[in-house]
């Protein structure tokens, strides 16, 4: 299994979970189903994106920093469309989001096999 | 006449150096000395290298051309064998430098510098094994430390020897087996006291006095050792519940605490919306 699948999986199952804690806040309840659905996908882009790093750079440190900064840069996109509907909730969407972002890094540069060089044979 | 024990010596010594008329190298200096025969340093004026020559006290009784078909990085290359003018069988092969394992195990060494010595050792000796050729007298003496690190494997395959107290397996038929024995028994040679309960395991494993009890191979003894370096349950250990855990959290501490830090931010978010 190559890192950029690696990292769709982990992305959507921890983007998934993430969104789910939402329901320890009653209010969100009603749109637990819309949260389920933003937080997974945006989970799976910052696992391809970060598997996708993986693939390019061999480092444990660096692929936490990058999983992290997609993880809080997608977050903080959701937290923006969010924010247009009502009350801001900057804090709630991206410090998870960036936790989760450096667990999806960590786990890209961990797993899955890494790209095969090309042979530079014509 | 009367002759001074010291002159006495010195013939002796003298009379006993070999006799290398007719060979293509020049004596230098013994180097070491062990029951079959003596080692010098020699000079091979053809290629202009040094050599080392070991003299054999016994006839050649297939030594060199056991080693000669061992082609392998930890197995010191014999370049000629033959007979000395005084008779005496010689071969002479790579002169390696550096120092004895005995030496080099008086020193400051890490684990993992001292697990590399015991795979380069396994893994010579598991090629020999490949092809049908048994130590039977593997010892920290007759392994060499090379000034780059190479590690070497000498005096093979010498039926003569009955092994060295303390390396030698118990069983009077001398096989893989008991050369697996020996590498055990070189390991806790090597490790410090007291020594990971994993890794004393292979060690006890592989110098099990009933052969059968012990590594089948010894590719399956360095497994177990590269398993051990990479973190990973050992075959020869049976460890305890909480040391699987403390294994399971220290390979992936950082996984652990980037789950911690994830607990904890929900948590901290929480109780602080709720308040």
């Amino acid at each position: 299994m190559n890192k950029i699948v690696v990292g769709l999986i982990f992305g959507v199952v921890l983007g998934a979970l993430d969104g789910a804690t939402a329901w320890f806040y009653p209010e969100t309840r009603p749109v637990i189903g819309g949260i389920l659905i933003g937080s997974s996908f945006k989970g799976m882009l910052v696992g391809i994106l970060s598997g996708w790093f993986a693939r390019k750079v061999h480092s444990t440190g660096w692929g936490i920093a990058v999983g992290s900064a997609l993880g809080l840069l997608f977050a903080f996109l959701v937290a923006f469309m969010d924010a247009k509907s009502g009350k801001p909730h900057y804090l709630e969407i991206m410090l998870p989001g960036f936790v989760v972002g450096a667990i999806v890094g960590f786990l890209t540069q961990r797993m899955g096999s890494p790209a095969v060089a090309k042979s530079g044979a014509q | 006449m009367e002759v001074s024990d010291s002159v006495l010596e010195h013939l002796c010594q003298v009379t006993a150096l070999p006799d290398l008329t007719g060979t293509r190298y020049e004596l230098e200096a013994e180097i070491g000395r062990g029951g079959m025969g003596v080692v010098y340093a020699a000079r091979d004026r053809e290629l202009d290298r040094r050599v080392a020559l070991k003299v054999l006290e016994v006839p050649l009784s297939g030594e060199a051309q056991l080693i000669s078909r061992l082609e392998h990085p930890g197995i010191v290359p014999i370049f000629e064998s033959g007979t000395l003018a005084d008779g005496r069988s010689f071969y002479a092969m790579k002169l390696v430098g550096g120092a004895r394992l005995d030496q080099y195990a008086a020193g400051e060494h890490t684990l993992s510098e001292s697990l590399r010595v015991i795979r380069r050792v396994g893994e010579a000796l598991a090629f020999a094994h490949s092809r049908g050729v048994i130590h039977r007298d593997l010892k920290p003496q007759n392994i060499m430390i090379g000034e780059f690190g190479e590690v070497y494997v000498m005096d093979w395959g010498v039926e003569a020897v009955a092994g060295t107290a303390g390396f030698r397996a118990p069983e009077a038929t001398l096989d893989k087996l008991s050369d697996i024995y020996s590498l055990g028994a070189l390991l806790k040679f090597l490790l410090s006291s007291p020594a990971a309960p994993a890794l004393a395991a292979v060690g006890q494993k592989a110098m099990n006095s009933d052969p059968r009890a012990r590594y089948t191979s010894l590719t399956a003894l360095l497994a177990d050792i590269d398993r051990f370096e990479q973190g990973q349950a050992v075959e020869a250990w049976s460890e305890p519940v909480w040391h699987r855990v403390k294994r399971f959290a220290v390979r992936n501490a950082v996984l652990l605490w980037l789950l911690v830090a994830y607990t904890f931010v929900k948590f901290l978010l929480f109780f602080w919306r709720k308040s």
